[in-house]
């Protein structure tokens, strides 16, 4: 790999792991406001580490559910990393007890800063950027947010709500250069947001890897030169 | 009950990452399989911009100073502005329209 090219990854993996990283300090200041205490939000953080499961499992608990239920919309909430495994085994070819290193880094960040590189070597590059920077920035902002608390100010004030999204908005912009990918981005959109009112929080993104899947299956039968026919196929 | 909540959900989150890398490779051979996992991130990334953008913790949609990110966002990028930026200008607009009162 050019070092130019070396150098490109992992200041977009940097990148990445400090607009993500940095709402740590949100979600450390949301848990201990929820209920949680400081030992249990770090642990969530270490243990769990998928940010919208974590803001789920305090979610629930701050307005009065069971902590139980909590963990279940964490859980709903954390199967799309199982998605995300799923694309990543392949790609990124690791065994063993690296394996099982790179499950607990399986986030939103780390698979979208690997799934658009073109070698492995690059994928391994750009998944460990951004899994251990978001790791390690995540786990440090929210030991500070439930320390200081919201006494630090509004996140919002700052802008990093919108800049969580511009960064997956970034990270999907060159997987848009398909007009089968164009149209898959758009449905699961429109079904994410049609789901947001009538599911609880989490669902509508879940229900956009069924968009994924109903794509998949519907392109089935399109021809591809490049499909060879199965001999039991043939007449 | 909160440390048990606490436990549960974060070795189950765990299991749930490790499962999908253990899934057995020929599960991928298939065609469709393959398609269906190269659009699992696109579907997945294009929902999270949604809701991230336009969803409030109250289960509704609001237009507020996180679109007006979104859009210099896309312009940005449009322009071929590198990552680090493109996530500064979002929050600078963001941070920026706040500041005066919207969004």
């Amino acid at each position: 790999m050019e070092a130019s090219r070396r150098r490109a990854i992992v200041r977009d993996g940097v990148a990445v792991s400090v607009a993500t990283g940095v709402y740590g300090i949100s979600f450390g200041a949301i848990s201990v406001t929820s209920g949680l205490d400081v030992w249990q939000t770090c642990t969530l953080s270490l243990l769990m580490f998928t940010g919208a499961s974590q803001y789920a499992l305090a979610g629930v608990i701050g307005s009065g559910g069971a902590p139980l239920a909590g963990a279940a919309a964490a859980l709903l909430l954390g199967s799309r990393n199982t998605l995300y495994g799923l694309r990543l085994a392949p790609l990124l070819g690791w065994r063993g007890w690296r394996r099982l290193v790179t499950a607990h880094l399986t986030i939103d960040e780390s698979t979208a800063m690997s799934v658009t590189r073109e070698t492995r070597e690059e994928a391994r590059l750009g998944f460990l950027t951004a899994g251990l920077g978001v790791f390690a920035l995540w786990n440090l902002a929210t030991v500070f947010g439930a320390l200081v608390g919201d006494r630090l100010g509004d996140p919002r004030a700052w802008g990093l709500d919108a800049a969580v999204g511009a960064a997956f908005l970034a990270l999907l912009w060159p997987r848009l250069s398909t007009a089968t990918n164009r149209l898959t981005a758009v449905l699961a959109v429109a079904v994410a947001l049609a789901l947001v009112p009538l599911t609880p929080a989490g669902v509508p993104v879940l229900a956009a890897g069924a968009v994924a899947l109903g794509m998949g299956l519907a392109t089935r039968d399109a021809t591809d030169p490049t499909e060879v026919p199965d001999p039991e196929d043939l007449p | 009950m909160i440390w048990t909540a606490v436990i549960v959900g974060g070795v189950g989150c765990y299991l749930l990452k490790l499962a999908g890398l253990s899934v057995p490779q020929e599960v991928l051979e298939r065609p469709s399989a393959r398609r269906v996992a190269d659009l699992i991130p696109v579907a997945l990334l294009a929902a999270l911009i949604g809701v991230q953008v336009l969803a409030t913790p109250g289960r509704s949609l609001e237009v507020d100073a996180r679109l007006a990110g979104l859009a210099v966002a896309t312009l940005a990028l449009m322009l071929r502005a590198p990552f680090l930026v493109v996530v500064l200008l979002a929050a600078a607009t963001a941070a920026a329209l706040r500041a005066i009162g919207i969004g």
